[in-house]
């Protein structure tokens, strides 16, 4: 007990909350490294994955990049891009290294579902549209798109969340972020900071996939909502995730 | 553990003298220390999660909130789980071996439930009508019908483990991990390289035994 009171007076220490190192700067880096590469990761990977998913084609492609991003530990790609791109800060999107490690993190999650979510749209629903008149370009955004919401949004949800996470793990080769704390704090040996630190992270993960729950809520119509909530539990929407 | 002298090739990808010399002493062993740590993740998670999702299977109240349990440990980051722990149980095994199982539990319960809701109600009733009890039953006809999707999950959950133990080098843990951890420290590229190799074969290696596992375990599947 007595540790968790140190880590409570050192995250309520006014020190902490201000200054360069402080808990505000250092949250807003994180959050600043990880939306700037889920803003380049969704552009490249949304368009591929919707317009692939529209067209049915090379769907074993989408899913062995899902696996082989499964496959390469978040960690290792965080290690391998400090050795091809210096630590050098960019503006706005930090360290250069980091950026594209967590850029090439963020993908394979919206790919697949991008994919997966208009691929799976019923023969059914595709024939209603083609019959009422959508060409292929409007069948494509105002019927199979809202139709794969759902899933699309589930893989923006799960992207974001792994590359908050491992943004964390950018400390560990030098980047600003939550990350510091806990980084130096072990170095140091000084175990408030470590559980400050990790009581920050955590809290940030957990609201972001909060405000993600509710943002998805909002969007997806509420037609889809139930008929989501109707199919069998065998299919696992989330099932491209992964922890990191 | 060591790793750099004088006479390799600091700037070369993958210096092969290197790995030759340090495999006995150092590359072996922390390939070793992975495979052992992901085993044990992964038979402490099914020991608890199995017996947990059959019971959310039956005792249908208690799955959406032993999903929303599973769902925040398995949102808070590696990382910050570590940290949360070292305090308490220090820079040990322990230590990795706590969040490694909590992050394979929310896996392994979605995809049994899943399923254990997929098996067919006429088998159920067929094997009732052949006089199966209760637990007889669940284990001989209702797990084998939803052994596929049961290892569907322990796949998913077994890649993300050998790419999560890497993390908890961070805490002291001497595997492929420390091997990356090492070389980044001493601005030494191949033991970065030879750790991250090894990692992603031990990952293809497990999933491609699990998938064989899967296969076999649906022979009503095969073509």
């Amino acid at each position: 007990m007595n540790l968790l009171t140190d880590a409570l007076s050192w995250l309520t220490d006014p020190a902490q909350w201000s200054g360069p190192t402080g808990i505000p700067t250092r949250t807003l880096e994180q959050l600043r490294y990880s939306a700037a590469a889920l803003v380049v990761a969704g552009l490249l990977a949304l368009p591929v994955g919707l317009w692939l998913g529209h067209l049915r084609r090379f769907g074993q492609l989408a899913i062995n990049v899902g696996n082989v991003g499964r496959a390469v530990p978040s960690f290792a790609v965080i290690l391998l891009a400090s050795q091809i791109w210096a630590i050098e800060e960019w503006p706005v999107v930090g360290p250069v290294s980091l950026f594209l490690a967590l850029t090439l993190l963020a993908i394979p999650p919206m790919l697949i579902n991008a994919y997966t979510g208009m691929s799976e749209i019923s023969d059914d629903l595709r024939e209603a549209a083609r019959g009422m008149g959508f060409s292929g370009t409007g069948q494509a955004l105002r019927v199979e798109l809202p139709n794969s919401l759902p899933l699309v949004l589930a893989g923006i949800r799960i992207s974001t969340l792994q590359v908050v996470a491992t943004a964390t793990l950018g400390a560990v080769v030098g980047a600003g972020g939550l990350g510091r704390y806990i980084v130096d704090g072990l170095a140091v040996r000084d175990n408030a900071r470590v559980l400050g630190g990790a009581i920050l992270v955590a809290a940030l993960a957990l609201i972001i996939e909060g405000l993600l729950a509710v943002l998805q809520r909002i969007a997806v119509s509420p037609g889809v909502r139930r008929a989501e909530v109707a199919r069998p539990a065998g299919r696992l929407s989330g099932s491209t995730s992964s922890a990191s | 553990m060591v790793i750099a002298q004088a006479r390799y090739d600091r700037d070369s990808w993958l210096d092969w003298s290197w790995v030759t010399d340090r495999w006995g002493d150092t590359v072996y062993p922390a390939l070793q220390e992975h495979l052992l740590l992901t085993v044990l993740t992964m038979v402490i998670g099914i020991v608890l999660a199995l017996p947990v999702a059959v019971l959310a299977a039956r005792k249908r109240w208690l799955y959406p909130p032993l999903l929303s349990a599973t769902g925040v440990l398995y949102t808070i980051p590696s990382l910050a789980l570590l940290a949360l722990l070292v305090p308490y149980t220090g820079l040990s095994r322990t230590t990795a071996l706590i969040p490694l199982v909590s992050y394979t539990l929310l896996i392994i319960i979605r995809n049994t439930v899943a399923g254990l809701d997929a098996v067919p109600a006429d088998a159920v009733e067929a094997a009732t009508g052949m006089g199966y009890k209760g637990g007889q039953r669940l284990l001989r006809v209702e797990l084998p019908l939803a052994m596929p999707s049961i290892l569907a999950g322990v796949r998913i959950a077994t890649v993300t483990t050998i790419g999560l133990v890497t993390v908890t080098s961070l805490i002291g843990q001497d595997n492929l991990g420390q091997l990356m951890l090492d070389g980044f420290g001493l601005r030494f590229r191949t033991p970065i390289v030879v750790g991250t190799a090894l990692a992603v074969l031990l990952a293809v290696a497990a999933d491609l035994i699990l998938l064989a596992l899967q296969r076999l375990s649906a022979p009503w599947a095969r073509t």
